[in-house]
């Protein structure tokens, strides 16, 4: 009697996540055939350690789009908190816990503003977060008169956080290890996965997605809910901009993050997320992100005479990936449709 | 079936049509003639509307043969439907809100004039398409100005525009008011003398019983029966639809009225400020609200419930001020409201039925530290389904793929699971087939009989005498009256429910 339980071939969210998996399953094929190095174990822990940084972004982007919202500022987020953490350490000279505590709570507020203005203003979510991407960049290069940040030799303890590697295989010939951010990931995953799944929380928030009018007239706080999605998504993209400056030591003020918000809702869609709203599936998303990472991956590994026209291969594959979801789809839906 | 196609415009002849493994329409034939209304009734499910689509070339039948002017034909597009003079009204009505009057009429087929648009040409047509129906509008309005109503005709003027011979309405006079509906009626007689076929879809059996010449009902699919001119008989159509005798359509139970349970004093909705409403529900009590459309019957509940907040005035609860600044106020103090859309804003329609009929409860009963309690929600989910009788293959199946009649028992399993003291029903039956309206009504009776007070409101005019203790009757945003149970009659709340506008129209003309 218990119909609860997750079957991936037989729910509508199942078979996306299945649909990605494969995608990310026939791309990993092709470039482990056609390149010698992409199972080096070098290569697959940046494989892992990218999908982790950018698997975080997306899922903060994925609770925005569940409600039916968009966020546009996660890049510009990731660059202001990834350029504030080394200038307040380094410039300012904050201790670690102050500064890391700032940075978060500058990304809690990030979102709770894009909140308020959504919900209690009724503005726009496009808009707002678009403001978003312009204010938080400029604001990004004016604190730090444009110039790079980073950590220099110090702080090396702190950068363990992304940098750092736990060792699977201790003396075996294989040396795969796994990156720090991975375990972060499966912690983020996995908090996701209970949140949206299991929490009374998680399913106001598909609720208020799938029809907020109803979600209204059920006696849901449509505008809580709504404002919490971007909190999480601010702050996700916070925590991404902490770990990504961590881990290359040095950010630019005008580049930092750049299109990471696009990345972000790339992975998210092809995880399963509907623009629509209302529907979202974590670990579809978490794949969707690994899809992302692999591609660029194979680009360099395969064709590395291709680098230049990655982003067009790169949005070629999601358009060609999400076309033949909803060909499909459609096949299935007049298969069974339904009468009157 | 006897119809003679000899002059008949368009025939369907033997049609089946499978959907998968479902028979939709079971070798259904059926013809209509110029000048005739022929109207087409069934349950929801009966497969009208599957028909309709086949007879406008949206769907194809995948037996049997369409004929117009006795000729097989195949509409495989709307388009090809549409030169062969066949129009289908849809009963959401298909035209475009931002655009104006003229625009939706010639959408698509514009006139030019080098190339632009050419904008006088298409207002000077549009007036005189309008002006064929009645309808005294500029052509430049903009479409979501006009009412619903007047949107009706636009898109009655757009099927005439292209000469159509044949108009098949689908459900025309669902959301319209009785006003609306009796001009409706009016265009359709009209169109009928100027030798127009229709073909009309209606749950209104009294329309169906004054407008039809010819009246075929549809049951599983089947053409279960045909009446002609005199033979048309509302009870005779109704044994037909549901295949039995529903003489006890409206149980007339006494109620055994409790306390109060609901009081309003003085109450100011921000529609309607200058007005005061007064009036108390007692538990165990079914009290109607009639009243024309816009009257303030929708925006009175909405703000019982929380959703509009009051200008003005106190209620009381179970003798409990009760003050709600949202619907979840409303939900704790035991007040609930089935809206009148449901599909907008009671159900989530890509949801499946466990997670419609948990949704209210996950605040209090089902929450277990923030999360869910999944077994008791499975429980929950599973009493529902067996109480309230709702046909669904599984629990997860999403509710838009259920019938009318079903999707209203999932918002009122959701309520009933929030075990309510007040129950507001906006409008319980719209769009609802016979069966299932039966069974709503007996749900509202139980209830009664448990204790619940039971407000609410109803444009059928049966609905409201054939259930109610007792009738609040609104006009313009005010109680005009209360008729008691011993002096219900259609005379006596008609007469409230326009009783100020005469008044208004005598002291305007003095």
């Amino acid at each position: 009697m218990r119909a609860n339980k997750f079957n991936p071939f037989a729910s509508l969210e199942g078979s996306k996540f299945m649909g990605i998996f494969g995608l990310l399953l026939a791309i990993g094929i092709y470039t482990a055939i056609s390149s010698d190095r992409f199972l080096l174990a070098v290569n697959l822990e940046n494989i892992v350690h990218r999908t982790a940084l950018f698997g975080i972004l997306s899922l903060g982007a994925a609770f925005v789009i569940i409600t039916g919202g968009i966020d546009l500022s996660i890049g510009s987020v990731v660059c202001l908190t990834g350029i504030l953490l080394p200038y307040l350490l380094t410039q300012c000279l904050w201790s670690v816990s102050a500064a890391v505590a700032t940075v978060l709570a500058i990304s809690v507020a990030i979102g709770l503003i894009h909140g308020v203005m959504i919900t209690k203003m009724r503005l726009q979510p496009f808009v707002v977060t678009l403001c978003g991407l312009l204010l938080y960049r400029g604001v990004a290069r004016g604190i730090t008169n444009d110039e790079s940040q980073g950590f220099g030799l110090a702080y090396k303890g702190l950068r363990t956080l992304a940098t750092g590697h736990v060792s699977l295989f201790e003396g075996q010939p294989y040396a795969f290890r796994l990156p720090a951010t991975t375990l972060i990931l499966i912690v983020v995953t996995v908090i996701a996965v209970v949140i949206l799944n299991r929490t009374v929380f998680g399913r106001y928030l598909l609720a208020v997605g799938s029809n907020p009018d109803a979600a209204k007239y059920s006696g849901i706080n449509v505008d809580r809910v709504t404002s919490a999605a971007y909190v999480i998504c601010s702050t996700l993209a916070g925590l991404g901009g902490v770990l990504f400056v961590l881990d290359v030591n040095a950010a630019q003020p005008s580049d930092f993050g750049n299109f990471y918000e696009l990345y972000a809702i790339a992975a998210a869609v092809l995880g399963g997320c509907s623009l629509r709203g209302g529907e979202g599936n974590i670990l579809g998303v978490v794949v969707g992100a690994a899809v992302m990472v692999v591609l660029s991956n194979a680009i360099n590994l395969v064709h590395p005479e291709y680098q230049n026209i990655e982003f067009a291969i790169i949005g070629g594959v999601i358009l060609a990936g999400v076309t033949v979801d909803a060909l499909v789809r459609r096949l299935i839906r007049s298969r069974k449709s339904s009468y009157e | 079936m006897t119809t003679s196609s000899t002059n008949a415009i368009l025939e369907a002849r033997g049609v089946s049509k499978l959907f998968g493994g479902v028979q939709a329409l079971r070798d259904v034939s059926l013809s209509v003639r110029p000048g005739e209304v022929l109207a087409v009734v069934g349950e929801n499910g009966a497969g009208k509307s599957t028909l309709m689509k086949i007879l406008a070339g949206v769907e194809q039948p995948s037996e049997g043969s369409i004929l117009v002017d006795g000729r097989p034909s195949v509409l495989s597009h709307v388009q090809q439907a549409l030169s062969a003079g066949i129009a289908l009204i849809h009963q959401e009505l298909n035209l475009a809100p931002n655009l104006d009057i003229g625009g939706n009429i010639f959408l698509g087929r514009e006139p030019r004039r080098f190339g632009l648009l050419a904008k006088s040409t298409i207002a000077n047509q549009a007036r005189h398409h309008m002006a064929r129906l009645g309808l005294d509008v500029s052509p430049s309005t903009r479409l979501d100005s006009l009412s619903i109503g007047k949107q009706q005709l636009v898109e009655i003027a757009k099927a005439l525009s292209i000469n159509a011979r044949v108009l098949i309405m689908d459900e025309p006079t669902s959301s319209l008011s009785q006003q609306e509906a009796e001009r409706l009626y009016d265009v359709v007689r009209q169109l009928r003398s100027r030798g127009i076929a229709i073909c009309y879809i209606s749950h209104r059996l009294n329309e169906v019983t004054d407008l039809a010449d010819r009246v075929v009902v549809l049951r599983d699919g089947k053409c279960v029966g045909q009446l002609t001119g005199s033979q048309i008989d509302r009870d005779e159509i109704v044994r037909m639809m549901v295949g039995r005798d529903v003489s006890q359509f409206y149980q007339r139970k006494p109620h055994s009225a409790g306390d109060a349970a609901i009081t309003v004093s003085s109450l100011s909705t921000s529609t309607f400020p200058q007005q005061r409403l007064d009036f108390t529900v007692r538990s165990g009590e079914i009290v109607g609200i009639a009243g024309l459309v816009g009257a303030g019957r929708t925006e009175l509940l909405t703000t019982l419930f929380g959703i509009t907040p009051p200008v003005g005035g106190t209620m009381f609860v179970a003798g409990k001020s009760f003050a709600p600044r949202n619907a979840a106020d409303a939900i704790a103090a035991g007040v609930v409201l089935a809206p009148e859309d449901r599909r907008q804003s009671g159900l989530l329609l890509q949801k499946g039925v466990r997670w419609n009929l948990s949704l209210a409860s996950l605040r209090q009963k089902l929450n277990r530290h923030g999360f869910v309690r999944r077994r008791d929600e499975s429980d929950l989910c599973r009493r529902a389904i067996e109480q309230l009788e709702i046909r669904t293959t599984s629990r997860e199946m999403p509710v838009r793929t259920l019938s009318g009649g079903n999707q209203q028992k999932v918002v009122l399993g959701k309520w009933l699971a929030t075990q309510p003291q007040v129950l507001l029903l906006d409008e319980p039956t719209r769009g609802i087939d016979v069966g299932s309206k039966s069974e709503i009504y007996g749900l509202m009776h139980d209830l009664a009989g448990q204790g619940v007070a039971v407000l609410f409101a109803s444009s059928e005019m049966e609905e409201i005498l054939g259930l109610s203790d007792r009738v609040l009757v609104m006009h313009q945003g005010r109680i005009t009256g209360e008729v008691l149970r011993d002096q219900l009659s259609e005379e006596s709340i008609m007469q409230l429910a326009v009783e100020q506008s005469q008044q208004t129209l005598d002291d305007a003309s003095a």
